[in-house]
C-alpha cells in the first residue's frame, strides 16, 4: 500500500466530510427554525469536520511511517539465524540491505544467500500487511474524527471560531519551523560530532596542526590513525577569506561610496542591478570560472614573474570569491550609508569641506560601526561559501599564509568527507560534523555580532 | 584681525588646489571601483559564452557504409530482435577502413576508429530498426563525430602545436582534412544536448536528464516554502503576539537566512537521510533541504509584502464584520501577492543555483535516465555543472559552459519576472 494512495483515500474522506458537514449543517438550520439561526456559514460546518477529520489522522500517519522501518527491520532480524544476528552491527546493517534491495526488486536472487530470501519474503509480507494496517488506522481516525463532530452540528457550535482556531495555531506551526531548523542543525551536527569527539579527543582537533583524515585499513600501516587537527584548516579559510576580503571590501566599499554619493540618478538606477548580476550567479559557475580561467591565468602571470604559483592557489580562489562578494558589501554598505542623516552631510559641506573630505571625516566615522557589521556578514558568507573552494582550492592540509599555495578549507573538507561511499561509524565521516558544528557556530557569531552591530548603528540615527 | 583673516584665507586658497585634486582623484578612484565590478561582470560572462557556444553546434562525419546482412551479422531475414543485436560497430569500423584503405597498423586503426562517436553505433542501430529495408543496401550516413576530431573540425585545435599536446594527432587531422576536403564534413545544431542525459562521451552528453531533476527538486521546493514561508509571514506580521517566543522566531528566522548552504547539507544527511531513512540521491530530500534554505528568504520577503499594504483594506474588511483571518486571506494577502511571488520567485532562483547542499545528500551520482518520480536518484544542472568541470576530458569544458549558460538562462528570466512584477506591484 502506497502511502501516496493513503493520502489519496484521506484526502477524498476530507471532501466526503465537507460535504456532509455542510448538507447537515443545513438540515439543522432548517430543522431549527431557518440557517439563519446557525452560528456560522454552513461551509465552516464543513471545514471544521474535515479538518477534525483529517488533522489526526495525517498525525497517525506520520507516526506509522517514521515507525514502520524500525519495527519491520526489527522483527526481521529477529527472525535471522543466530549466526547473522551475532555479527557486527555494521555487518548486520550490510546484510540487511542487501535484503531490501532484494525485496524492492533491485538485485539478483543469486547475490543472496538462503536465509536472506526468506527474510525478504517475511520483509514483503510484513511491509503489505503494515500497509494495509496503515490505511485502515488512518481511515478508522479519519471517520472517527468527522462522526464526532457531525454529531454535534447544532446551530450553537461555534463553527468559524473552531476552524479559525485551529487555522491560527496552523499558521504558528509553519513559523515555528524556523525554530525546528535551527534545532535540527544544531542536534544533527551536535550528535554526529559528540560521537566524533568520543573517537578523537577535543583538544586533539582543536589545537593540532595535522589534518589527514586518510585512515589505513590496517592498524599497522603508517599514519594509521589518521589525524584531525583542525589548525591548517582554519588558518586556509582565514587565508581565502582574507583574500577575498582584500578584493571585495575596498572594491564594494568604493562603489557604494560613489553610487551613493557622486553618481547622477540614471546612472547609479542602471548601473546597480548590473552589479547585481554578480550576486546572482550561482556559485558552482564562479567555481568553474575559477579552476579553469582565473588559476591557471595566476599560475603563468606567476610563472612569468619568475614565481612558483600552485595550480590551486588560494589566490585564485579567494579572488574569485572576493568577485562573488562585491555587491553584497556593495549593497549592505549602500543602505548604511544612506542612513547618515543628511544633515550632517550638510553641515560638513556647509563649513566649505569638499565631498571627499566630508566623505572621509564625517560620513565613513558615522557610518563605520555599520560598515564594520557589514564587513562581518561578508567574512561570515566568505567562510561558508563552498562551491568555489571546492572547485579552485585544494585538498591537501598545508599550514601556510602564502597566498600562492594551495591551502584547504573547512567547507572543503566536508565535502570531500561525505562525498561519496560512507560508513557513519568512522571518526572520517564524523570528522565532518564536527567541522560543519564549528562553521556553523563561527558564522553564527559573526552574524550575531554583525547584526547587532548593524542594528545598534540604525537605531543610533532612527 | 582682518590681517589674520586674510592670513587663513591665504593658506585656504593655497590649500585649495591640492584639495580639488584628491577630490577629483577620489572621484576616480570611486569611477575605477565601478569599473572593476563591471570588469569582472564582463569578463566571467564573456569566459562563460566564449566556451560554451561551440557547444551548441555538434560535427558529423560522412561515413559510406556497407549494411549487407552479412556486414551486420544477421541473417537477411532477421526479425527486430535480431537485428537488435547485429554488428553495427564493426560495420563502421569496417566502412571506415574501406575509406581510408592505406591505413594499416593496428594503432593507426584505432585512431581511425576514434574519429567517430561511439554512439553512432546505437544511432545507426535505431536507424535500421526503425526502416529495416535498409539491411542489404549501401548507405552514406551522416554519422557524430567524436568529441575530439569534433574539436579540430570547430578549429579549436591548432595542427601546428607538438603532436604530444593535443589529443588529436598528426594521422587524424590527415584524414579530417581529407573528409574535409570531400565536403564529408558538416556541423548541425546539437540538438543531443537537450535530449539525451549524462554521459561519459562528451559528444553524446545531455542536459535533459539535469533540467528534469532540477524541475522536480524546484517543485517540492516551491510547493513546500511557499505555503509554509506564506503562512509564517502571515502569523508574524498578523496574528503574532509579542512575547519571547515570538522573538525566538524572528532570531532564529533572520539567523537561518546566514547561515552557510551546507550546513543545511548537514542537517538533510544526518536527519532526512540517516535518521528518517528517505532515500539518497532523491528530488524529494533536494527539495526538502533547498525549501528550509530559501524560506527565511520567503518569510523575510512575503512580510515585507504584507506590511506594505495598507491598513485601510485590512480595517474595511474587519468594518464590515470579516473575521481577523477573512481579512488576512481575502483581501490583505491578494494585494500582498505580487510582491509575495517577487520574493519567492527570487527565492526560487537561489535554490535552482544552489550545489553543496546537494552534494551533501548524494545527488552526484552518474545518471543516465531521467527519474520517474521524486524518490528516484537524480542530479540538478548546478551539480551536473560541477560534475562536469571536475572531468578531465576537454570536450567537457565546453559543455559544461553550455550548461552554465542554459542555467543563467533560466536565472534571468526567473529574476526578470520577478523585476516585471515588483514593476507592476509598485505601479498600484
Amino acid at each position: 500500500m502506497q502511502t501516496s494512495t493513503v493520502i489519496l483515500v484521506l484526502f477524498a474522506l476530507c471532501c466526503v466530510s465537507f460535504a456532509v458537514g455542510r448538507f447537515r449543517s443545513r438540515a439543522v438550520g432548517q430543522q431549527a427554525g431557518g440557517i439563519h439561526l446557525l452560528h456560522s456559514l454552513p461551509h465552516h460546518y464543513g471545514y471544521l469536520s474535515a479538518m477534525i477529520a483529517a488533522l489526526p489522522a495525517l498525525l497517525v500517519l506520520l507516526v506509522w511511517m517514521l515507525l514502520e522501518g524500525r519495527f519491520i527491520e526489527g522483527r526481521v532480524i529477529a527472525g535471522l539465524p543466530a549466526d547473522v544476528q551475532a555479527l557486527s552491527e555494521s555487518r548486520l546493517g550490510l546484510y540487511y540491505n542487501q535484503i531490501i534491495a532484494y525485496a524492492a526488486g533491485g538485485i539478483d536472487a543469486s547475490t543472496l544467500s538462503e536465509p536472506q530470501l526468506a527474510a525478504a519474503e517475511q520483509y514483503n509480507a510484513l511491509k503489505s500487511e503494515s500497509g494495509w494496517l496503515k490505511l485502515a488506522l488512518v481511515v478508522v481516525v479519519a471517520v472517527t474524527g468527522s462522526l464526532l463532530v457531525l454529531g454535534r452540528i447544532k446551530p450553537d457550535l461555534r463553527a468559524r471560531n473552531h476552524v479559525e482556531n485551529i487555522w491560527t495555531w496552523m499558521l504558528f506551526g509553519c513559523s515555528f519551523i524556523a525554530v525546528l531548523t535551527t534545532l535540527g542543525i544544531v542536534l544533527s551536527v551536535l550528535f554526529e560530532a559528540v560521537r566524533f569527539f568520543r573517537l578523537i579527543p577535543a583538544t586533539d582537533f582543536l589545537f593540532g596542526l595535522q589534518w589527514s583524515p586518510q585512515i589505513a585499513i590496517r592498524a599497522d600501516q603508517v599514519g594509521a590513525s589518521g589525524s584531525f587537527g583542525f589548525i591548517p584548516l582554519l588558518v586556509g579559510t582565514l587565508l581565502i577569506s582574507f583574500v577575498a576580503m582584500l578584493i571585495a571590501v575596498p572594491v564594494g566599499l568604493m562603489s557604494a561610496i560613489y553610487l551613493s554619493e557622486y553618481a547622477s540618478k540614471q546612472f547609479r538606477a542602471i548601473t546597480k542591478p548590473i552589479l547585481e548580476i554578480l550576486a546572482g550567479v550561482p556559485t558552482v559557475v564562479y567555481g568553474f570560472f575559477a579552476a579553469l580561467t582565473v588559476a591557471p591565468f595566476i599560475r603563468e602571470l606567476g610563472e612569468s614573474l619568475g614565481l612558483t604559483v600552485a595550480s590551486e592557489s588560494a589566490l585564485a580562489a579567494g579572488l574569485v570569491m572576493g568577485i562573488m562578494i562585491i555587491p553584497f558589501v556593495m549593497s549592505l554598505s549602500d543602505d548604511i550609508i544612506n542612513a547618515v542623516p543628511d544633515s550632517m552631510r550638510e553641515a560638513s559641506l556647509g563649513l566649505g569641506a569638499t565631498m571627499n573630505e566630508t566623505i572621509r571625516k564625517v560620513l565613513i566615522p558615522a557610518a563605520l560601526p555599520g560598515i564594520v557589521g557589514g564587513i562581518l556578514l561578508a567574512v561570515s558568507r566568505a567562510i561558508g561559501e563552498t562551491m568555489i573552494v571546492v572547485m579552485a582550492a585544494g585538498l591537501s592540509a598545508k599550514l601556510t599564509v602564502n597566498p600562492l599555495e594551495a591551502v584547504t578549507t573547512i567547507t572543503v573538507q566536508i565535502v570531500t568527507l561525505l562525498v561519496g561511499d560512507q560508513e557513519f561509524d568512522s571518526p572520517k565521516t564524523l570528522a565532518a560534523f564536527a567541522l560543519g558544528l564549528v562553521l556553523f557556530f563561527v558564522t553564527l557569531l559573526l552574524n550575531v555580532v554583525a547584526l547587532y552591530v548593524v542594528r545598534r548603528y540604525r537605531e543610533q540615527y532612527e | 584681525m582682518s590681517n589674520e583673516t586674510y592670513k587663513n584665507t591665504a593658506l585656504i586658497q593655497a590649500s585649495l588646489k591640492k584639495r580639488y585634486a584628491r577630490e577629483k582623484r577620489f572621484q576616480w578612484m570611486g569611477r575605477f571601483a565601478v569599473f572593476l565590478g563591471f570588469l569582472f561582470l564582463f569578463i566571467l560572462l564573456f569566459d562563460i559564452v566564449g566556451k560554451g557556444l561551440p557547444a551548441f553546434t555538434q560535427q558529423y562525419l560522412l561515413i559510406d557504409l556497407d549494411l549487407s546482412a552479412d556486414a551486420l551479422d544477421v541473417a537477411p531475414d532477421a526479425d527486430a530482435e535480431a537485428l537488435s543485436r547485429a554488428n553495427y560497430a564493426g560495420v563502421i569500423k569496417s566502412s571506415l577502413r574501406d575509406m581510408f584503405p592505406e591505413v594499416k597498423s593496428r594503432s593507426d586503426k584505432r585512431m581511425l576508429y576514434r574519429l567517430v562517436s561511439v554512439g553512432a553505433e546505437y544511432e545507426l542501430r535505431d536507424r535500421v530498426m526503425a526502416d529495416p529495408a535498409l539491411v542489404g543496401t549501401r548507405q552514406s550516413l551522416w554519422l557524430l563525430a567524436h568529441s575530439e576530431a569534433a574539436s579540430y573540425l570547430k578549429g579549436q585545435v591548432d595542427p601546428n602545436s607538438p603532436e604530444a599536446e593535443r589529443r588529436v594527432k598528426d594521422a587524424q587531422i590527415t584524414w579530417l582534412d581529407q573528409l574535409h576536403a570531400d565536403e564529408r564534413t558538416k556541423s548541425g545544431f546539437n540538438t543531443q544536448f537537450f535530449t539525451a542525459g549524462d554521459s561519459r562521451e562528451p559528444e553524446l552528453a545531455g542536459i535533459r536528464v539535469a533540467l528534469y531533476g532540477s524541475f522536480l527538486t524546484l517543485a517540492v521546493t516551491f510547493l513546500l516554502a511557499f505555503p509554509i514561508g506564506v503562512c509564517a509571514a502571515v502569523y508574524l506580521e498578523e496574528f503574532a503576539p509579542t512575547n519571547r517566543l515570538t522573538d525566538l522566531i524572528e532570531i532564529n528566522i533572520n539567523n537561518l537566512a546566514a547561515v552557510p548552504s551546507i550546513v543545511f547539507g548537514l542537517l538533510g544527511l544526518a536527519v532526512f537521510i540517516n535518521f528518517f531513512e528517505f532515500p539518497r540521491s532523491a528530488p524529494l530530500v533536494g527539495g526538502i533541504v533547498l525549501a528550509l534554505m530559501t524560506l527565511p528568504t520567503i518569510i523575510i520577503t512575503s512580510r515585507a509584502a504584507i506590511q506594505s499594504v495598507s491598513p485601510s483594506i485590512r480595517e474595511a474588511a474587519l468594518g464590515v464584520g470579516a473575521s481577523k483571518l477573512q481579512a488576512v486571506f481575502h483581501h490583505v494577502l491578494p494585494v500582498a501577492m505580487p510582491g509575495i511571488l517577487t520574493g519567492s520567485i527570487i527565492g526560487m532562483a537561489q535554490a535552482l543555483g544552489e550545489t553543496a547542499p546537494l552534494l551533501m545528500i548524494g545527488m552526484v551520482a552518474f545518471i543516465m535516465d531521467a527519474p520517474a518520480g521524486v524518490t528516484d536518484p537524480a542530479t540538478v544542472l548546478p551539480v551536473q555543472v560541477f560534475l562536469w568541470a571536475d572531468s578531465p576530458e576537454r570536450g567537457f569544458t565546453e559543455k559544461t559552459s553550455a550548461a552554465i549558460m542554459v542555467l543563467m538562462g533560466f536565472l534571468i528570466m526567473m529574476n526578470a519576472l520577478a523585476i516585471y512584477l515588483r514593476k507592476r506591484f509598485e505601479l498600484k
